[in-house]
């Protein structure tokens, strides 16, 4: 397993929603999936998933419903609405545009001062 | 749209609310279930696998009440069971609970009642329409609203700024109506008031400007509702009716509505009579003399129009006046001021009484919420393991906070409610209260939806204030340091902010405790102090022969009749008539000159000297020494020269007469402004005459046949039982003339208006000496009760060594002991200062007594006592063994 790193605060959100915007998910599959695309590199407690899910269903980004899962187990199913959609793609860009920022910031060297 | 999702969220959270926490549950289940499918695959065994799934999820009921929060919508929910936790914990502390609401509902209660006086009295405006563009008008440099009528007519009839002026003052009247015979308290109103006032009758017509043709022209009355009640009881045929005012047949025209008590606050009139009448009211007409300046002006606004307009437009009548008529108006500038409370003379003082006050309240309250917010710190620090725990179970701390200032608030509207209840019936009784006999003074402080508003508003932010408090301590406890090892708390500072605050407020106490023995003490002296008469064993009837229709020769006659059935009265010693009673409401003074001086301007009077009239047997029925000469005797009638008894002050200050030997004036003169030369005949005690606390006044007596009064107070002394003899007199006067009005009272009742201002001072220092000292018990305690049990250990410890009583004593208690002595010190020290102010409200108040000194200290070391006692013994209760164990 590669060195895990924690989460910097806030972007929990982000990562659920790209997770969800590539398909409906259930919780313990949002889980996989971000492992997955972050290749195990991000740390993420099970059980801190909920209150952000539930966080973002409340705040109109997601929404869910009751199905049945691969595992042929009743699970609820969370897809993004349009307004996550928008939000989504918004701090897509204002992250991006933050790490470039950051990146640039740190890889200053003295000589280019 | 926050909003929304809330209300939608909340509705959801109606519909199926134990369904969605069961959903919760399924989908963390769910999540379990397929994570132990995920490890199953890997090769553990279905029963490790989901033990592991279990360990991997983390705290399963932390995730789940974070969940449910950030589902939202539980505000209610979390809000019930607080409340209900809440309940319970406060029933389990009955003592903590009830000192917190007793103290609340003190503070909350003063608060309401000092707004409720300043509601009625200021903030709330007359009940009439479009109030807040009328104005009292007052006149010259001193803003007095005395006007004279003359005046008024030229201001109404040369302004371009008002819809309209009235004028208005009040008067005693005798009425009888159906065989009754009452003295009544009436409005004297230009025919144009009720017009420009806007008000509608209730029942028939007012009086209108139009009614007004000339002195006595318009005979009629407007009833007020409550004395149509009262009086009429509430009969509608009084309408139209002839009654006889002062013996003249008036009118009743109409009754005003309930709601429309007059236009000054204080006073409220039995009815209305055109102001045109007066001759008939008040025995004369003054009103063509346009010096004479008795009477108030109120005027409406036009709209649009400013006030400083309209000050500017009544300045260019004044200065017509001045020109016109420079003897009596050379100085006529006007202002505008609140109507309500006679412009500035009751209005200035009473603003400023009523700021004062309710700074006062505010401070109380602050006391409260700082003493509550110590008590609840001794609560959490009591409670620190129990919170503790909590947290270690996975509570979050703003659900701690939460549900501790939950507690606050309840304890605070319960508190709140409590004082607000209080203050109501407080306030019942003061709006009722009729201060001085005689006179219909009253107060409308009725609480109204302002005053629960502002109740609220303060029970909610006090709970807040002091819920916050134990805020720090709870945000910094660490759940594994006190599970472990027992509340530590850090080490207490040398002298914090909230020591500072108790101090503070023991020293407020202490000036309050002083302040109202001071008063008290001043109290009983004045009444055992010489007034110059004796109220004891005398009766009082008073009345005014000019209300039953005595005119000229017939008041002398009357009251010689009147002398000679109460001297006939079984049981009377002695009985006499004056036409005003020394120290009641308003006197009459006279500029008296020397026998020598030849400028009889008032400028260069000698002395202004309280005038009586009196008949023969005055100063033995009330009680007067005579010093010296003569007392009046029938022959001092209009036909012999002008003589008078003067007092000890009198015979000093004009003439001239040496300190312990005014027996010279005796036989000397002196002149009256229009030159009359009058004889000293005799010389009385000084007394007191305006107020108790006045500095020895002039006064001189005259004989009431030489300078008749229709107003008559006749006095009899007698050792009779007074109700016998009251009853007695009545019948007798009532045999002499059905139709005269008067009252019989004790002059010792009477003397409630003399008192009134210091038994005002005192009750309200008694009251908020009661406020100061509770708020100082429950400050002390809490102070107390939170060092002994930040230190129960430490206690444990020392008795465990094999400390004695007084060492476990003097650790826990010692410093409260100290802030309690400063406080006390620094108090009494202040009250001693405060009592020079008092000394000008109650009579003969000084601190230089060893009785309020004793009193005092003795106050304070009871307060300190009853409130360390409970902390004390809880020291001193604390047994090492189960202290140490336990931690």
């Amino acid at each position: 397993m590669p060195d895990q790193t924690q989460l910097l605060p806030g972007t929990l959100d982000l990562l659920i929603l790209k997770a969800v915007s590539l398909g409906p998910l259930h919780g313990y599959a949002v889980l996989l999936r971000i492992e997955q695309i972050s290749s195990g590199a991000l740390l993420i407690e099970q059980g801190a998933l909920y209150p952000a899910l539930f966080r973002l269903v409340r705040q109109g980004l997601l929404k869910a419903e009751w199905g049945i899962s691969e595992n042929n187990r009743r699970a609820k199913f969370y897809e993004l609405t349009s307004l996550g959609r928008k939000r989504f793609r918004k701090e897509t860009q204002d992250w991006n545009r933050l790490s470039s920022v950051m990146a640039a910031v740190l890889a200053t060297q003295v000589e280019e001062l | 749209m926050k909003l929304l999702t809330w209300l939608r969220s909340l509705s959801y959270k109606f519909d199926n609310n134990s369904a969605s926490a069961n959903d919760l549950d399924q989908e963390l289940v769910s999540h379990i279930q397929h994570r132990a499918d995920d490890l199953e695959r890997s090769g553990l065994s279905r029963i490790e696998a989901e033990r592991r799934a279990r360990v991997e999820f983390g705290s399963y009921v932390k995730y789940q009440e974070q969940s449910h929060e950030s589902r939202g919508g539980q505000f209610l929910e979390t809000l019930c069971q607080d409340i209900r936790i809440g309940f319970r914990k406060l029933r389990k502390s009955p003592g903590f609970t009830s000192v917190a609401i007793i103290t609340l509902a003190l503070g909350i209660g003063a608060n309401a009642v000092v707004f409720s006086i300043m509601n009625g009295l200021i903030l709330r405006p007359l009940n009439i329409p479009r109030a807040e563009n009328l104005y009292t008008i007052e006149r010259g440099e001193d803003r007095s609203p005395m006007q004279s009528y003359p005046d008024y007519l030229d201001l109404r009839d040369r302004n371009r700024s008002f819809d309209g002026l009235i004028v208005y003052d009040i008067a005693p009247v005798g009425l009888s109506a159906g065989g009754k015979a009452t003295r009544a308290w009436v409005y004297e109103a230009s025919g144009n008031y009720f017009d420009v006032l806007g008000i509608q009758p209730q029942i028939g017509r007012f009086f209108h400007g139009a009614d007004e043709h000339g002195p006595n022209s318009a005979p009629y009355i407007v009833l007020s509702y409550g004395y149509w009640q009262s009086f009429f009881q509430s009969n509608p045929a009084a309408v139209g009716q002839t009654v006889q005012v002062n013996k003249h047949p008036y009118t009743i025209l109409g009754v005003a509505p309930p709601d429309f008590p007059g236009t000054e606050l204080f006073f409220s009139p039995a009815f209305w009579v055109p102001i045109v009448n007066t001759e008939q009211i008040q025995g004369s007409n003054t009103l063509p003399n346009r010096e004479d300046r008795s009477i108030w002006i109120d005027g409406r606004l036009k709209p649009g129009v400013t006030t400083a307009q309209a000050t500017a437009d009544l300045n260019s009548v004044g200065s017509y006046l001045g020109k016109t008529y420079p003897r009596e108006d050379s100085q006529s500038t006007f202002s505008l001021t609140r109507p309500g409370l006679i412009g500035d003379m009751l209005g200035g003082p009473i603003r400023a009484f009523v700021t004062g006050l309710s700074l006062l309240a505010g401070l109380i309250l602050l006391t409260a919420c700082a003493n509550l917010g110590s008590l609840f710190a001794t609560r959490a620090a009591d409670r620190s393991r129990e919170i503790a725990l909590r947290l270690a179970l996975g509570s979050s701390r703003k659900r701690i906070l939460r549900q501790l200032l939950t507690e606050a608030v309840m304890v605070s509207f319960i508190g709140g409610a409590a004082g607000l209840l209080g203050s109501i019936g407080l306030l019942r009784w003061l709006s009722a209260w009729r201060p001085m006999p005689d006179f219909p003074i009253s107060a409308p402080v009725d609480a109204d939806a302002r005053v629960y508003a502002v109740a609220l508003l303060l029970a909610l932010a006090s709970g807040f204030i002091f819920g916050m408090v134990p805020m720090r301590q709870v945000l910094k406890s660490d759940p594994y340091q006190v599970v472990k090892t027992g509340p530590t708390g850090s080490p207490a500072k040398q002298f914090s902010f909230r020591d500072l605050l108790l101090v503070l407020q023991i020293a407020v106490c202490a000036v309050l405790v002083t302040a109202s023995l001071v008063a008290v003490r001043g109290l009983v002296r004045s009444l055992r102090s010489n007034f110059g008469f004796q109220p004891q064993n005398a009766l009082l009837v008073s009345t005014d022969l000019d209300m039953a229709g005595y005119s000229g020769d017939q008041v002398p006659n009357m009251q010689r009749r009147m002398l000679q059935i109460a001297q006939e009265t079984p049981g009377v010693s002695a009985v006499g008539i004056n036409d005003r009673l020394p120290l009641d409401l308003g006197w009459s003074t006279d500029a008296v000159f020397r026998d020598t001086a030849t400028d009889l301007t008032l400028s260069h009077q000698d002395a202004e000297a309280m005038t009586y009239d009196i008949s023969a047997e005055y100063f033995q029925a009330a009680g007067t020494t005579l010093l010296a000469g003569r007392v009046f005797t029938q022959h001092d009638d209009g036909h012999a020269p002008p003589v008078a008894v003067i007092n000890r002050e009198f015979a000093r200050r004009v003439m001239n007469a040496p300190r312990d030997s005014e027996i010279q004036a005796i036989g000397r003169y002196f002149k009256r402004t229009d030159g009359t030369r009058i004889q000293v005949v005799g010389i009385v005690e000084d007394g007191k005459y305006k107020t108790l606390t006045e500095d020895p006044q002039p006064a001189m007596f005259r004989p009431i046949l030489q300078s008749p009064s229709s107003a008559t107070w006749l006095v009899l002394r007698s050792n009779r039982d007074p109700e016998q003899l009251a009853a007695a007199v009545q019948v007798r006067l009532r045999n002499l003339d059905p139709e005269l009005p008067f009252t019989i009272k004790t002059w010792n009742a009477q003397m409630g208006t003399a008192l009134f201002a210091s038994r005002m001072a005192t009750i309200s220092l008694g009251i908020l000496g009661g406020l100061g000292a509770t708020l100082a018990v429950t400050g002390i305690f809490g102070m107390a009760a939170y060092s002994v049990s930040k230190r129960t250990r430490e206690l444990g410890i020392r008795i465990a060594l094999g400390a004695q009583y007084k060492e476990v004593l003097l650790a826990a208690l010692g410093k409260t002991a100290r802030l309690l002595a400063c406080g006390s010190i620094a108090g009494m020290i202040l009250g001693l200062a405060a009592t020079k102010v008092l000394s000008s409200i109650v009579y003969q108040a000084t601190p230089r007594d060893p009785l309020v000194l004793g009193g005092v200290v003795v106050a304070m070391l009871l307060l300190g006592l009853i409130a360390t006692w409970i902390p004390a013994r809880r020291a001193l209760s604390s047994d090492p063994l189960i202290l140490l164990r336990e931690e």
